[in-house]
Protein backbone atom coordinates (compact mmCIF):
# COMPACT_ATOMS: atom_id res chain seq x y z
CA UNK A 1 0.00 0.00 0.00
CA UNK A 2 1.54 3.54 -0.78
CA UNK A 3 0.35 6.71 -0.19
CA UNK A 4 -2.69 8.11 0.80
CA UNK A 5 -4.99 6.67 -1.86
CA UNK A 6 -4.91 3.14 -0.32
CA UNK A 7 -5.95 4.01 2.86
CA UNK A 8 -8.74 6.00 1.51
CA UNK A 9 -9.68 2.81 -0.25
CA UNK A 10 -9.59 1.27 3.78
CA UNK A 11 -11.44 3.82 5.60
CA UNK A 12 -13.93 4.00 2.82
CA UNK A 13 -14.44 0.01 3.21
CA UNK A 14 -14.45 0.47 7.31
CA UNK A 15 -17.23 3.16 7.06
CA UNK A 16 -20.25 1.26 7.73
CA UNK A 17 -18.81 -0.67 10.55
CA UNK A 18 -17.41 1.86 11.68
CA UNK A 19 -20.00 4.77 11.83
CA UNK A 20 -22.64 2.26 13.18
CA UNK A 21 -20.61 1.09 16.02
CA UNK A 22 -20.01 4.92 16.66
CA UNK A 23 -23.60 6.00 16.22
CA UNK A 24 -24.41 2.53 18.74
CA UNK A 25 -22.13 4.70 20.88
CA UNK A 26 -23.31 8.27 20.39
CA UNK A 27 -27.20 7.47 20.04
CA UNK A 28 -26.46 10.62 17.57
CA UNK A 29 -26.02 10.21 13.56
CA UNK A 30 -24.34 13.32 13.27
CA UNK A 31 -22.15 12.52 16.42
CA UNK A 32 -21.09 9.61 15.08
CA UNK A 33 -20.35 10.95 11.47
CA UNK A 34 -18.31 14.09 13.08
CA UNK A 35 -16.34 10.83 15.27
CA UNK A 36 -15.67 8.88 12.17
CA UNK A 37 -14.52 12.40 10.15
CA UNK A 38 -12.20 12.83 13.09
CA UNK A 39 -10.84 9.12 13.00
CA UNK A 40 -10.27 9.25 9.59
CA UNK A 41 -8.09 12.72 9.32
CA UNK A 42 -6.33 10.84 12.45
CA UNK A 43 -5.62 7.63 10.51
CA UNK A 44 -4.67 9.64 7.50
CA UNK A 45 -1.90 11.74 9.63
CA UNK A 46 -0.64 8.09 11.59
CA UNK A 47 -1.24 5.63 9.68
CA UNK A 48 1.49 6.52 6.08
CA UNK A 49 4.05 6.52 9.90
CA UNK A 50 2.56 3.42 11.66
CA UNK A 51 1.41 1.26 8.61
CA UNK A 52 -2.17 0.63 8.64
CA UNK A 53 -3.35 -1.40 11.60
CA UNK A 54 -4.78 -5.27 11.36
CA UNK A 55 -8.34 -3.88 12.09
CA UNK A 56 -8.92 -0.34 10.11
CA UNK A 57 -12.43 -0.50 11.93
CA UNK A 58 -11.62 -1.36 15.25
CA UNK A 59 -9.19 1.59 15.13
CA UNK A 60 -11.21 3.99 13.67
CA UNK A 61 -14.28 3.11 16.17
CA UNK A 62 -11.47 3.47 18.99
CA UNK A 63 -10.27 6.68 18.36
CA UNK A 64 -13.48 7.65 16.65
CA UNK A 65 -15.29 6.96 20.36
CA UNK A 66 -12.73 9.30 22.03
CA UNK A 67 -12.41 12.12 19.97
CA UNK A 68 -16.41 12.37 20.67
CA UNK A 69 -15.78 11.92 24.33
CA UNK A 70 -13.30 14.97 24.51
CA UNK A 71 -15.99 16.54 21.67
CA UNK A 72 -18.87 16.31 24.26
CA UNK A 73 -16.34 16.91 27.10
CA UNK A 74 -15.56 20.39 25.13
CA UNK A 75 -19.53 20.90 24.87
CA UNK A 76 -20.71 20.38 28.22
CA UNK A 77 -17.96 20.49 31.23
CA UNK A 78 -19.98 19.75 34.08
CA UNK A 79 -20.79 16.66 32.63
CA UNK A 80 -19.04 13.69 34.86
CA UNK A 81 -16.23 12.16 33.13
CA UNK A 82 -16.56 9.08 31.36
CA UNK A 83 -14.66 6.00 32.61
CA UNK A 84 -11.04 5.77 32.47
CA UNK A 85 -11.19 2.64 30.68
CA UNK A 86 -12.72 4.35 27.92
CA UNK A 87 -10.34 7.33 27.54
CA UNK A 88 -7.37 5.20 27.81
CA UNK A 89 -4.13 5.56 25.45
CA UNK A 90 -4.21 4.54 22.54
CA UNK A 91 -0.91 2.83 21.81
CA UNK A 92 -2.34 -0.39 22.98
CA UNK A 93 -5.88 -0.69 21.55
CA UNK A 94 -5.56 -2.69 18.33
CA UNK A 95 -5.16 -6.50 19.08
CA UNK A 96 -7.53 -7.01 22.17
CA UNK A 97 -10.11 -4.43 20.79
CA UNK A 98 -10.17 -6.51 17.03
CA UNK A 99 -10.68 -9.73 19.04
CA UNK A 100 -13.54 -8.46 21.33
CA UNK A 101 -15.71 -6.50 18.31
CA UNK A 102 -16.98 -9.66 16.74
CA UNK A 103 -18.94 -9.83 13.94
CA UNK A 104 -22.39 -10.20 15.95
CA UNK A 105 -22.00 -7.09 16.99
CA UNK A 106 -21.00 -5.49 13.80
CA UNK A 107 -23.69 -6.97 12.22
CA UNK A 108 -26.47 -5.30 14.49
CA UNK A 109 -24.48 -2.05 13.87
CA UNK A 110 -24.48 -2.18 10.32
CA UNK A 111 -27.80 -3.20 10.06
CA UNK A 112 -29.23 -0.38 12.50
CA UNK A 113 -27.06 2.09 10.40
CA UNK A 114 -28.77 0.72 7.41
CA UNK A 115 -32.63 0.72 8.89
CA UNK A 116 -31.61 4.25 10.61
CA UNK A 117 -31.65 6.00 6.83
CA UNK A 118 -34.86 3.77 6.18
CA UNK A 119 -37.42 5.40 8.76
CA UNK A 120 -40.68 5.26 7.55
CA UNK A 121 -41.33 8.80 8.58
CA UNK A 122 -38.68 9.52 5.09
CA UNK A 123 -39.81 10.19 1.90
CA UNK A 124 -37.95 7.65 -0.79
CA UNK A 125 -35.46 10.70 -1.65
CA UNK A 126 -34.51 11.25 1.57
CA UNK A 127 -34.20 7.27 2.52
CA UNK A 128 -32.14 7.20 -0.59
CA UNK A 129 -29.58 10.72 -0.09
CA UNK A 130 -29.24 9.67 3.53
CA UNK A 131 -27.94 6.08 2.99
CA UNK A 132 -25.53 7.50 0.55
CA UNK A 133 -24.31 10.51 2.41
CA UNK A 134 -23.93 8.10 5.79
CA UNK A 135 -23.32 4.55 5.04
CA UNK A 136 -21.93 4.80 1.58
CA UNK A 137 -19.71 7.74 2.35
CA UNK A 138 -20.67 10.03 -1.08
CA UNK A 139 -19.86 13.35 -0.56
CA UNK A 140 -23.36 15.82 -1.09
CA UNK A 141 -21.62 17.07 -3.85
CA UNK A 142 -21.93 13.58 -5.79
CA UNK A 143 -25.19 12.74 -4.18
CA UNK A 144 -26.63 16.33 -5.70
CA UNK A 145 -25.12 15.70 -9.16
CA UNK A 146 -26.67 11.89 -9.31
CA UNK A 147 -29.88 13.57 -8.37
CA UNK A 148 -29.41 17.28 -10.07
CA UNK A 149 -30.17 19.00 -7.53
CA UNK A 150 -28.07 21.51 -6.15
CA UNK A 151 -25.52 21.03 -3.92
CA UNK A 152 -27.21 23.26 -1.08
CA UNK A 153 -30.83 21.99 -2.19
CA UNK A 154 -28.82 18.30 -1.59
CA UNK A 155 -27.24 19.72 1.71
CA UNK A 156 -30.65 20.86 3.06
CA UNK A 157 -32.30 17.69 2.68
CA UNK A 158 -29.80 15.28 4.04
CA UNK A 159 -30.16 17.94 7.09
CA UNK A 160 -33.69 17.56 7.04
CA UNK A 161 -33.55 13.91 7.05
CA UNK A 162 -31.43 13.91 9.66
CA UNK A 163 -33.57 16.32 12.04
CA UNK A 164 -36.42 13.75 11.20
CA UNK A 165 -34.33 11.02 12.77
CA UNK A 166 -33.30 12.58 15.54
CA UNK A 167 -36.66 13.48 16.96
CA UNK A 168 -37.62 10.02 15.63
CA UNK A 169 -36.96 7.07 18.25
CA UNK A 170 -34.35 4.86 17.04
CA UNK A 171 -34.12 1.44 18.15
CA UNK A 172 -30.76 1.03 19.75
CA UNK A 173 -31.43 -2.56 22.19
CA UNK A 174 -30.23 -5.81 19.90
CA UNK A 175 -33.03 -6.52 17.78
CA UNK A 176 -34.60 -9.77 18.29
CA UNK A 177 -34.96 -12.30 15.47
CA UNK A 178 -38.82 -10.98 14.12
CA UNK A 179 -37.47 -7.41 13.85
CA UNK A 180 -34.36 -8.22 12.28
CA UNK A 181 -36.26 -9.66 9.90
CA UNK A 182 -37.90 -6.55 9.37
CA UNK A 183 -35.04 -4.47 9.11
CA UNK A 184 -33.42 -6.35 6.92
CA UNK A 185 -36.85 -6.70 4.65
CA UNK A 186 -36.68 -2.35 5.27
CA UNK A 187 -33.55 -2.15 4.40
CA UNK A 188 -33.96 -4.87 1.38
CA UNK A 189 -36.39 -2.46 -0.26
CA UNK A 190 -34.26 0.92 0.05
CA UNK A 191 -31.17 -0.91 -1.52
CA UNK A 192 -33.71 -2.17 -4.56
CA UNK A 193 -34.69 1.76 -4.57
CA UNK A 194 -31.33 3.21 -4.69
CA UNK A 195 -30.64 0.97 -7.63
CA UNK A 196 -33.44 2.30 -9.43
CA UNK A 197 -33.06 5.66 -9.08
CA UNK A 198 -29.73 5.04 -11.27
CA UNK A 199 -31.09 2.43 -13.47
CA UNK A 200 -34.58 4.55 -14.65
CA UNK A 201 -31.82 7.22 -15.67
CA UNK A 202 -31.66 8.56 -19.30
CA UNK A 203 -30.33 10.93 -21.22
CA UNK A 204 -27.61 13.28 -20.23
CA UNK A 205 -27.88 12.48 -16.27
CA UNK A 206 -27.77 8.71 -16.98
CA UNK A 207 -24.24 7.97 -16.66
CA UNK A 208 -23.67 10.50 -13.37
CA UNK A 209 -26.61 8.72 -12.02
CA UNK A 210 -24.95 5.10 -13.02
CA UNK A 211 -23.09 5.40 -9.61
CA UNK A 212 -26.36 4.77 -7.86
CA UNK A 213 -26.16 1.08 -9.56
CA UNK A 214 -23.04 0.38 -8.25
CA UNK A 215 -23.76 1.75 -4.45
CA UNK A 216 -26.53 -0.19 -4.49
CA UNK A 217 -24.73 -3.42 -5.58
CA UNK A 218 -21.93 -2.47 -2.82
CA UNK A 219 -25.00 -1.97 -0.10
CA UNK A 220 -26.35 -5.28 -1.40
CA UNK A 221 -23.44 -7.17 -0.76
CA UNK A 222 -22.34 -5.69 2.45
CA UNK A 223 -25.76 -7.11 3.68
CA UNK A 224 -25.52 -10.11 2.10
CA UNK A 225 -22.28 -10.64 4.17
CA UNK A 226 -23.93 -9.98 7.02
CA UNK A 227 -27.02 -12.49 6.68
CA UNK A 228 -25.37 -15.20 4.58
CA UNK A 229 -28.17 -17.38 4.38
CA UNK A 230 -31.09 -15.00 3.40
CA UNK A 231 -32.24 -16.64 0.26
CA UNK A 232 -34.52 -12.91 -0.23
CA UNK A 233 -30.69 -11.44 0.00
CA UNK A 234 -29.20 -13.65 -2.60
CA UNK A 235 -32.39 -12.51 -4.09
CA UNK A 236 -31.77 -8.91 -4.47
CA UNK A 237 -28.20 -8.80 -5.25
CA UNK A 238 -28.44 -11.32 -8.16
CA UNK A 239 -30.97 -9.11 -9.05
CA UNK A 240 -29.15 -6.20 -9.39
CA UNK A 241 -26.08 -7.49 -10.80
CA UNK A 242 -28.44 -9.42 -13.41
CA UNK A 243 -29.47 -5.80 -14.23
CA UNK A 244 -26.43 -3.98 -13.99
CA UNK A 245 -25.08 -6.97 -15.98
CA UNK A 246 -26.50 -4.96 -19.36
CA UNK A 247 -25.60 -1.36 -18.23
CA UNK A 248 -22.82 -0.82 -21.26
CA UNK A 249 -25.48 -2.49 -23.92
CA UNK A 250 -28.42 -0.45 -22.57
CA UNK A 251 -27.84 3.27 -23.59
CA UNK A 252 -26.65 4.85 -26.61
CA UNK A 253 -23.96 7.49 -26.88
CA UNK A 254 -26.28 10.04 -26.01
CA UNK A 255 -27.40 8.65 -23.27
CA UNK A 256 -30.83 7.35 -24.72
CA UNK A 257 -32.27 3.96 -23.31
CA UNK A 258 -31.21 0.83 -25.60
CA UNK A 259 -34.07 -1.62 -25.91
CA UNK A 260 -33.71 -5.31 -25.12
CA UNK A 261 -34.44 -6.63 -28.36
CA UNK A 262 -31.91 -3.93 -29.82
CA UNK A 263 -29.15 -4.33 -27.37
CA UNK A 264 -25.98 -5.64 -28.08
CA UNK A 265 -25.45 -8.85 -25.98
CA UNK A 266 -21.63 -8.91 -26.49
CA UNK A 267 -21.08 -5.97 -24.28
CA UNK A 268 -23.40 -7.96 -21.31
CA UNK A 269 -20.56 -7.96 -18.57
CA UNK A 270 -20.64 -12.06 -18.24
CA UNK A 271 -18.98 -11.90 -14.71
CA UNK A 272 -22.06 -10.12 -13.21
CA UNK A 273 -23.97 -12.47 -14.98
CA UNK A 274 -22.49 -15.47 -13.65
CA UNK A 275 -22.36 -14.13 -10.40
CA UNK A 276 -26.09 -13.15 -10.38
CA UNK A 277 -27.08 -17.14 -11.68
CA UNK A 278 -24.25 -18.44 -8.77
CA UNK A 279 -26.72 -16.68 -6.39
CA UNK A 280 -29.60 -17.53 -7.36
CA UNK A 281 -28.77 -21.36 -7.33
CA UNK A 282 -27.99 -20.17 -4.01
CA UNK A 283 -30.99 -19.18 -2.44
CA UNK A 284 -33.28 -21.93 -4.55
CA UNK A 285 -31.37 -24.39 -1.83
CA UNK A 286 -33.27 -22.75 0.88
CA UNK A 287 -36.69 -23.49 -1.02
CA UNK A 288 -37.75 -20.20 0.27
CA UNK A 289 -38.99 -18.59 -2.87
CA UNK A 290 -39.86 -14.64 -2.57
CA UNK A 291 -40.13 -11.81 -5.00
CA UNK A 292 -36.00 -10.91 -5.60
CA UNK A 293 -35.44 -14.50 -6.31
CA UNK A 294 -38.24 -14.74 -9.01
CA UNK A 295 -37.26 -11.20 -10.41
CA UNK A 296 -33.84 -12.64 -10.28
CA UNK A 297 -34.65 -15.21 -12.45
CA UNK A 298 -36.39 -13.70 -15.11
CA UNK A 299 -33.46 -11.24 -15.53
CA UNK A 300 -31.58 -14.43 -15.58
CA UNK A 301 -33.56 -16.07 -18.44
CA UNK A 302 -32.99 -12.90 -20.39
CA UNK A 303 -29.16 -13.19 -19.67
CA UNK A 304 -28.95 -16.37 -20.76
CA UNK A 305 -30.13 -15.90 -24.31
CA UNK A 306 -27.60 -15.45 -26.86
CA UNK A 307 -30.27 -13.55 -29.12
CA UNK A 308 -33.77 -12.44 -27.91
CA UNK A 309 -35.37 -15.37 -30.33
CA UNK A 310 -33.14 -17.72 -27.67
CA UNK A 311 -34.58 -16.34 -24.84
CA UNK A 312 -37.00 -18.76 -23.23
CA UNK A 313 -40.59 -17.51 -22.65
CA UNK A 314 -42.07 -19.99 -21.71
CA UNK A 315 -39.82 -19.96 -18.59
CA UNK A 316 -40.57 -16.53 -17.94
CA UNK A 317 -44.36 -16.89 -18.61
CA UNK A 318 -43.62 -19.76 -15.67
CA UNK A 319 -41.74 -17.10 -13.46
CA UNK A 320 -44.45 -14.34 -14.04
CA UNK A 321 -47.29 -16.57 -13.12
CA UNK A 322 -45.23 -17.43 -9.76
CA UNK A 323 -44.42 -13.47 -9.01
CA UNK A 324 -48.33 -12.17 -9.44
CA UNK A 325 -48.52 -14.88 -6.68
CA UNK A 326 -46.05 -13.52 -4.26
CA UNK A 327 -46.49 -10.12 -5.84
CA UNK A 328 -49.87 -9.60 -7.42
CA UNK A 329 -50.10 -6.05 -9.52
CA UNK A 330 -51.61 -5.38 -12.71
CA UNK A 331 -47.93 -4.70 -14.27
CA UNK A 332 -46.33 -7.95 -13.62
CA UNK A 333 -49.85 -9.42 -15.05
CA UNK A 334 -49.12 -7.10 -18.67
CA UNK A 335 -45.24 -8.42 -18.37
CA UNK A 336 -46.78 -12.39 -18.15
CA UNK A 337 -48.73 -11.19 -21.41
CA UNK A 338 -45.58 -10.42 -23.41
CA UNK A 339 -44.11 -14.02 -22.21
CA UNK A 340 -47.00 -15.11 -23.34
CA UNK A 341 -47.20 -13.52 -26.93
CA UNK A 342 -44.02 -14.72 -27.24
CA UNK A 343 -44.21 -17.86 -26.87
CA UNK A 344 -47.10 -17.99 -28.97
CA UNK A 345 -50.60 -17.27 -27.46
CA UNK A 346 -51.42 -13.62 -28.66
CA UNK A 347 -55.45 -14.06 -28.41
CA UNK A 348 -54.01 -15.36 -24.83
CA UNK A 349 -52.17 -12.27 -23.94
CA UNK A 350 -54.71 -10.27 -25.00
CA UNK A 351 -57.28 -11.93 -23.21
CA UNK A 352 -55.09 -11.52 -20.09
CA UNK A 353 -54.29 -7.62 -20.31
CA UNK A 354 -58.08 -6.13 -21.52
CA UNK A 355 -59.31 -5.99 -18.03
CA UNK A 356 -56.33 -4.10 -16.64
CA UNK A 357 -57.09 -1.07 -19.20
CA UNK A 358 -59.21 0.57 -15.78
CA UNK A 359 -56.04 0.10 -13.77
CA UNK A 360 -52.88 0.81 -15.94
CA UNK A 361 -54.97 3.66 -18.57
CA UNK A 362 -52.07 5.96 -17.86
CA UNK A 363 -49.21 3.60 -18.32
CA UNK A 364 -47.21 3.98 -21.75
CA UNK A 365 -46.24 0.14 -21.48
CA UNK A 366 -49.82 -1.02 -21.31
CA UNK A 367 -51.19 0.95 -24.48
CA UNK A 368 -47.55 -0.47 -26.02
CA UNK A 369 -48.03 -4.18 -25.13
CA UNK A 370 -51.77 -3.50 -26.35
CA UNK A 371 -51.00 -2.25 -30.02
CA UNK A 372 -48.32 -4.90 -30.64
CA UNK A 373 -50.66 -7.26 -30.02
CA UNK A 374 -53.47 -5.70 -32.12
CA UNK A 375 -50.76 -5.45 -34.69
CA UNK A 376 -49.60 -8.88 -35.16
CA UNK A 377 -53.22 -10.41 -34.73
CA UNK A 378 -53.88 -8.26 -38.12
CA UNK A 379 -56.18 -5.42 -36.36
CA UNK A 380 -54.74 -2.37 -37.81
CA UNK A 381 -57.40 0.18 -37.02
CA UNK A 382 -57.76 -0.54 -32.78
CA UNK A 383 -54.01 -1.65 -32.92
CA UNK A 384 -53.40 2.48 -34.14
CA UNK A 385 -55.19 3.98 -31.43
CA UNK A 386 -53.57 1.84 -28.72
CA UNK A 387 -50.00 3.00 -30.31
CA UNK A 388 -51.48 6.54 -30.34
CA UNK A 389 -52.12 6.49 -26.71
CA UNK A 390 -48.79 4.70 -26.40
CA UNK A 391 -46.97 8.26 -28.00
CA UNK A 392 -48.83 10.63 -25.94
CA UNK A 393 -47.79 8.54 -22.56
CA UNK A 394 -43.63 7.48 -23.49
CA UNK A 395 -41.17 9.22 -21.80
CA UNK A 396 -37.92 8.04 -22.57
CA UNK A 397 -37.04 9.23 -26.68
CA UNK A 398 -36.67 5.38 -27.71
CA UNK A 399 -39.95 4.34 -26.62
CA UNK A 400 -41.55 6.94 -28.41
CA UNK A 401 -39.26 5.68 -31.27
CA UNK A 402 -39.98 2.37 -30.81
CA UNK A 403 -43.65 2.80 -31.76
CA UNK A 404 -43.02 5.19 -34.43
CA UNK A 405 -41.73 2.44 -35.96
CA UNK A 406 -44.60 0.14 -35.53
CA UNK A 407 -46.98 3.11 -36.87
CA UNK A 408 -44.70 3.00 -39.72
CA UNK A 409 -45.31 -0.61 -40.47
CA UNK A 410 -49.07 -0.22 -40.10
CA UNK A 411 -49.02 2.39 -42.65
CA UNK A 412 -46.64 0.38 -44.77
CA UNK A 413 -49.82 -2.00 -44.81
CA UNK A 414 -52.20 -0.20 -45.13
CA UNK B 1 -12.07 -5.15 -7.73
CA UNK B 2 -15.60 -6.29 -8.50
CA UNK B 3 -16.72 -2.18 -8.66
CA UNK B 4 -14.37 -2.10 -11.54
CA UNK B 5 -15.90 -0.73 -14.65
CA UNK B 6 -15.29 -2.24 -17.76
CA UNK B 7 -12.74 -0.37 -19.40
CA UNK B 8 -10.86 -0.77 -16.17
CA UNK B 9 -10.78 -4.62 -15.84
CA UNK B 10 -9.93 -4.65 -19.49
CA UNK B 11 -6.57 -2.36 -18.51
CA UNK B 12 -6.23 -4.58 -15.69
CA UNK B 13 -6.13 -7.60 -17.37
CA UNK B 14 -3.90 -6.36 -20.25
CA UNK B 15 -1.33 -5.50 -18.14
CA UNK B 16 -1.78 -9.22 -16.20
CA UNK B 17 -1.21 -10.70 -19.56
CA UNK B 18 1.82 -9.29 -19.91
CA UNK B 19 2.87 -11.00 -16.69
CA UNK B 20 1.03 -14.33 -18.06
CA UNK B 21 2.86 -14.26 -21.09
CA UNK B 22 6.51 -13.89 -20.18
CA UNK B 23 5.52 -17.08 -17.62
CA UNK B 24 3.92 -19.25 -20.26
CA UNK B 25 7.22 -18.72 -22.40
CA UNK B 26 9.08 -20.03 -19.88
CA UNK B 27 6.74 -23.19 -19.44
CA UNK B 28 6.01 -21.91 -16.14
CA UNK B 29 2.41 -21.26 -15.96
CA UNK B 30 -0.24 -23.81 -15.23
CA UNK B 31 -3.92 -22.85 -14.82
CA UNK B 32 -4.84 -19.77 -13.72
CA UNK B 33 -8.37 -18.45 -12.26
CA UNK B 34 -10.42 -15.60 -11.39
CA UNK B 35 -13.21 -16.52 -8.84
CA UNK B 36 -16.13 -14.89 -7.76
CA UNK B 37 -16.58 -13.25 -4.52
CA UNK B 38 -16.61 -15.03 -1.19
CA UNK B 39 -20.95 -13.93 -1.34
CA UNK B 40 -21.38 -16.31 -3.96
CA UNK B 41 -19.70 -19.27 -1.60
CA UNK B 42 -20.57 -22.16 -0.10
CA UNK B 43 -19.41 -24.62 2.14
CA UNK B 44 -19.69 -28.05 3.58
CA UNK B 45 -18.65 -28.73 6.86
CA UNK B 46 -17.32 -32.29 7.85
CA UNK B 47 -18.70 -34.19 10.34
CA UNK B 48 -21.19 -36.98 11.24
CA UNK B 49 -23.55 -35.67 8.54
CA UNK B 50 -21.78 -32.87 6.22
CA UNK B 51 -23.29 -29.71 6.76
CA UNK B 52 -23.74 -27.43 4.38
CA UNK B 53 -23.60 -23.60 5.12
CA UNK B 54 -24.34 -20.21 2.94
CA UNK B 55 -20.75 -18.46 2.62
CA UNK B 56 -17.28 -19.13 2.96
CA UNK B 57 -15.28 -20.20 5.70
CA UNK B 58 -14.88 -17.39 7.68
CA UNK B 59 -12.33 -18.46 10.81
CA UNK B 60 -9.02 -17.16 9.96
CA UNK B 61 -7.63 -19.58 11.53
CA UNK B 62 -8.27 -22.02 8.89
CA UNK B 63 -6.14 -22.83 6.42
CA UNK B 64 -6.27 -23.82 2.48
CA UNK B 65 -4.63 -27.01 2.34
CA UNK B 66 -5.50 -27.68 -1.44
CA UNK B 67 -8.39 -27.06 -3.67
CA UNK B 68 -9.66 -28.79 -6.71
CA UNK B 69 -11.28 -27.16 -10.46
CA UNK B 70 -14.13 -29.22 -11.51
CA UNK B 71 -16.71 -28.42 -14.15
CA UNK B 72 -19.89 -29.17 -11.73
CA UNK B 73 -23.73 -28.44 -14.04
CA UNK B 74 -24.88 -27.58 -10.87
CA UNK B 75 -24.41 -26.29 -7.55
CA UNK B 76 -25.74 -29.26 -5.86
CA UNK B 77 -23.57 -32.16 -7.79
CA UNK B 78 -20.64 -29.35 -6.74
CA UNK B 79 -22.28 -29.97 -2.71
CA UNK B 80 -22.43 -33.80 -3.29
CA UNK B 81 -18.80 -34.17 -4.26
CA UNK B 82 -17.41 -32.11 -1.25
CA UNK B 83 -19.85 -34.28 1.11
CA UNK B 84 -18.67 -37.38 -0.68
CA UNK B 85 -14.94 -35.74 0.06
CA UNK B 86 -15.90 -35.31 3.29
CA UNK B 87 -17.00 -38.50 4.40
CA UNK B 88 -13.81 -39.82 2.06
CA UNK B 89 -11.58 -37.54 4.35
CA UNK B 90 -13.78 -37.44 7.57
CA UNK B 91 -11.80 -34.88 10.67
CA UNK B 92 -11.64 -31.46 10.80
CA UNK B 93 -12.22 -28.48 8.88
CA UNK B 94 -14.59 -28.57 5.46
CA UNK B 95 -15.01 -27.80 1.76
CA UNK B 96 -15.48 -24.12 -0.15
CA UNK B 97 -17.44 -24.58 -3.38
CA UNK B 98 -16.78 -21.33 -5.27
CA UNK B 99 -17.68 -20.22 -8.61
CA UNK B 100 -15.18 -19.37 -10.89
CA UNK B 101 -15.76 -16.57 -12.74
CA UNK B 102 -12.67 -16.88 -15.23
CA UNK B 103 -10.05 -19.89 -15.92
CA UNK B 104 -7.48 -19.91 -17.87
CA UNK B 105 -6.43 -23.50 -18.43
CA UNK B 106 -2.17 -22.40 -18.65
CA UNK B 107 0.45 -25.20 -19.49
CA UNK B 108 0.56 -28.81 -18.32
CA UNK B 109 3.08 -28.73 -16.23
CA UNK B 110 6.64 -30.89 -16.07
CA UNK B 111 7.08 -30.76 -12.52
CA UNK B 112 4.19 -30.24 -11.36
CA UNK B 113 5.00 -30.74 -7.73
CA UNK B 114 6.55 -27.25 -7.39
CA UNK B 115 3.27 -26.26 -8.02
CA UNK B 116 2.33 -27.32 -4.27
CA UNK B 117 4.01 -24.84 -2.95
CA UNK B 118 1.19 -23.05 -2.57
CA UNK B 119 -0.29 -22.08 0.56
Amino acid sequence: MSGLEGFDGALAAARPRAVGALLRYFRDLDAAEEAFQNACLRALSTWPRTGPPRDPAAWLILVGRNSGIDAARRRARETPLPPDEVLSDLGDVETPLAERLDDADYRDDILRLLFVCCHPQLPATQQIALALRIVGGLSVAQIARAFLVSEAAMEQRITRAKARIAQADTPFETPGPAERAERVGAVAAMIYLIFNEGYSASGAAAPLRATLCGEAIRLGRLLLRLFQAEPEIMGLVALLLLQHARAAARLAPDGEIILLDDQDRSLWDQGMIAEGRALIEKAARHGRLGAYQIQAAIAAAHAQARSPEATDWTRIDQLYRLLEQVQPSPVITLNRAVAVAKRGDLEGALALIEPLEGRLGGYFHFFGVKGWLLMELGRPAPAREAFNRAIALAGAAAEAAQIRRHLDRLAGHA
Amino acid sequence: MFSWTKAEDDAVMARLDLVHQTLAAQGKLGPALRLLPTTAATSVRKGEEPLVLDGPFVETKEQLLGFYVVDFESLDEALETAKALSRANPGIGGYEVRPIRLFLPGQSLAHAEAGGEAR
